[in-house]
């Protein structure tokens, strides 16, 4: 069995204000690492638009993330949580930097503390960032999976490592010689989770890491990431999937129309969700199957037909008409975060 | 496993190749049959006048002229699968000698500017597309997409006049220097007659395969596991090498193979200019003078060499392409 490499504060060269606990990093727990107060990533304000050339010469700004937060501290799972289209990949490519060229971004994203320019994300990605793709044509059709997976060691003995973690999830020797066609989807989805394990990094941002795979596969990633977490790492786990979030998350930001509106500790999502703080958490939580499976009314209007005001506005049984002028700032309430004028 | 799918690749390959080669036979007798050109009156040239009707009935009778069309087809192909291609008219030697002593300079010609544009082109496609929106890759685009659109024989006159007339640097036409016994000439000038005509067509040829090789290699840039792979840290030449240029180089090999029909007809327009005694040359000569056996061997052969390039590439896909490799169906 793999074990997991430490995810200590290696101090990166711009990290002056990270935590420097690397004489208590041996063995760290959490608890030594929850000490710190920088949080390990955190983004404030992020919007992020394409612009596009409709007809002629004429450009069109398409906003697919509209002043987005969100925080994760060391030895954090944080879960993302939202409907297909709410920005939750777009996210993940921003942190890593890796959009496409004709986005334009505004907000804060700090990692460490320290500002994510273009130049330290391309230092970060691969190092200390990294991504579980969402889908499975993120490999390389031509390479054979087990040198796929040796390229992301960083440290050590590129082989045993990975040979190691194909151990770990059911992968046989004769894997490392395959082309990805040649794999099922569970198989790939497990080749895809191997990059970020084999990168030992510390930020892990885990696009859908799941689907497809069966029940001890998914406890096995969920074992992984614990541990990882544990060891002081950060995982974003974005997911659309309640349940998985539940299980193990610590924290979860619920994604709609490309903002967060609502952040809440897990625990929140229990009973019949009274303890959530925004209309939209509370109708996701109640349309799960095991609650009162009530589908909520309406569409997530697309990135073209946002609404001026709240997002929420056209589908919320709350709203009023102020929701409908401006868009809620972010506030901090019983320990959460939440985008609601009305919300209590 | 493995024997069973070569075999029936090359059945299926063999069989293909047959309908072709009947088909390629078939029109091409049909359209010199049609053609206004009358194969006596070019076999005995400018001295018609001095030639009686009797003589002419004696020549085509000579030549298997006098007989139905149908039959000319059937005699000739017969005698083809015997391996025997008849006689040309013009050179009276067999035709299948004319063409082995012609491809061979044609080959010297086609290889080398096979070669030149291939490379070549790979390396500006890879280039410009790395650098896409730079100024390298507005020049190298700029280059092809100029020479593209221009005609062979066009870029020949100009750097014959320009080398050969101009700078006197290179022979200004011909295999080989006038006057001297052909077992007296050495490689010197075999190959200094070479250059000309086959920059003329790597110069071409270079322009399609770059842009093809940039276009591809965009494709690849932008697809989803080069965003992984940088996503991995990965970036400028450490990316194309480990994920550009492998899935860039099998299309590129190709592409390269399947270019065997480009590579004849360019070399028909090149050899024209700079007379260079090669396949080409002699195609226009066969035709316009009506050497009806040569011109149906040339056209055999030309078909032969071009399917014989994609079935190259073919096999190219379906045995080293891990993906075509595991075994799908042709
Ligand atoms: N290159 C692009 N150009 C324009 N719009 C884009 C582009 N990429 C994504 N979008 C839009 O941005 C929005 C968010 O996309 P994103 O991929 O982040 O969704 P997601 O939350 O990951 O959804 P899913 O759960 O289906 O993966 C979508 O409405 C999508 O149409
Ligand atoms: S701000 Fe108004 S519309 Fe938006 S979620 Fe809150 S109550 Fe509903
Ligand atoms: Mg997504």
């Amino acid at each position: 069995m793999l074990s997991i490499q430490k995810c200590n504060e290696k101090t990166i060269r711009m990290n002056n204000r990270a935590v420097n606990n690397d004489a208590k990093s041996s063995n760290t727990d959490r608890k030594t690492v929850d000490n710190s107060t920088t949080p390990l990533l955190n983004v404030h304000d992020l919007s992020v638009s394409f612009t596009q050339y409709t007809r002629g010469l004429n450009q069109k700004e398409l906003k697919v993330i509209t002043n987005l937060n969100v925080s994760i501290n060391h030895g954090e799972i944080l879960a993302i949580v939202g409907s297909s289209g709410s920005g939750k990949s777009l996210l993940a490519h921003a942190i890593l930097g890796i959009l496409p060229a004709n986005v334009i971004i505004s907000g804060n994203m700090d990692y460490k503390g320290v500002s994510l320019i273009p130049k330290i994300q391309a230092e970060l990605r691969g190092k200390e960032i990294a991504l579980i793709p969402q889908s499975v044509n993120f490999l390389d059709p031509l390479m054979k999976v087990g040198k796929q997976v040796r390229s992301s060691v960083n440290n050590g003995n590129a082989t045993k490592i990975q040979r190691n973690i194909f151990q770990r999830y059911n992968l046989e020797d004769k894997v490392d010689h395959m082309y990805p066609f040649q794999l099922s989807g569970g198989m790939t989805r497990r080749i895809l989770v191997s990059t970020a394990i084999a990168n030992e990094a510390q930020l892990i941002i885990a696009d859908e890491p799941t689907p497809g795979l069966d029940t001890g596969i998914v406890n096995e990633t969920i074992r992984t990431f614990r541990e990882l977490a544990d060891k002081g790492c950060g995982i974003m786990l974005i997911t659309h999937d309640i349940e998985t979030a539940l299980k193990i998350a610590d924290r979860i930001a619920v994604f709609y129309a490309g903002t967060t509106v609502e952040i809440a500790p897990v625990e929140d999502f229990s009973g019949n969700g009274n303890n959530l703080r925004h209309p939209y958490s509370k109708a996701l939580w109640k349309a799960l199957p095991h609650n009162d499976f009530r589908p909520i009314m309406g569409h997530q209007p697309p990135p073209n037909r946002l609404p001026k005001g709240c997002l929420f506005a056209p589908r919320c049984d709350k709203a009023t008409v102020e929701c409908h002028d401006i868009l809620p700032k972010a506030s901090s309430l019983r320990g959460g975060m939440v985008r609601c004028i009305h919300a209590s | 496993m493995r024997i069973k799918r070569i075999s029936t690749f090359i059945m299926n390959k063999s069989i293909r190749m047959a309908t072709l080669l009947i088909a390629v036979c078939f029109i091409s007798f049909v359209l010199i049959s049609a053609s206004p050109i009358d194969p006596v009156q070019s076999y005995v040239g400018a001295d018609m006048t001095r030639v009686g009707s009797e003589q002419r009935e004696k020549i085509a009778e000579h030549w298997g002229l006098d007989k139905s069309p149908a039959e000319q087809f059937i005699n000739w192909g017969s005698s083809l699968i015997r391996g025997d291609l008849g006689t040309s008219m013009i050179f009276r030697r067999p035709v299948i000698e004319v063409i082995k002593t012609r491809f061979i300079s044609s080959l010297a010609l086609m290889g080398t500017a096979w070669l030149l544009s291939g490379v070549i082109g790979f390396l500006l496609g890879n280039v410009a597309a790395m650098k896409q929106g730079t100024w390298i890759d507005k020049l190298i685009k700029g280059y092809c997409l100029t020479l593209a659109s221009t005609p062979t024989f066009w870029i020949g006159l100009f750097l014959l006049i320009v080398f050969a007339v101009w700078l006197g640097w290179f022979p200004i036409g011909l295999g080989v220097p006038a006057g001297v016994l052909s077992q007296d000439v050495t490689l010197i000038e075999h190959i200094k007659h070479l250059i000309l005509p086959a920059i003329t067509l790597s110069l071409v040829g270079v322009s399609n395969v770059a842009l093809h090789t940039r276009q591809k290699l965009l494709e690849v840039l932008s697809s989803d596991y080069i965003l992984f792979a940088r996503a991995r840290g990965e970036k400028g030449f450490q990316l194309f090498w480990r994920h550009g240029l492998r899935n860039v180089a099998l299309p590129a090999i190709t592409l390269q193979f399947t270019s065997f029909s480009e590579l004849f007809g360019g070399a028909v327009l090149a050899e024209q200019v700079f007379s260079y005694p090669g396949l080409g040359q002699i195609t226009v000569q066969a035709g316009l003078r009506g050497d009806v056996p040569l011109l149906l061997g040339i056209v055999i052969f030309s078909a032969i060499f071009v399917f014989i390039g994609n079935l190259i590439a073919d096999a190219i896909y379906y045995f080293v392409d891990p993906r075509t490799r595991g075994g799908r169906a042709i």
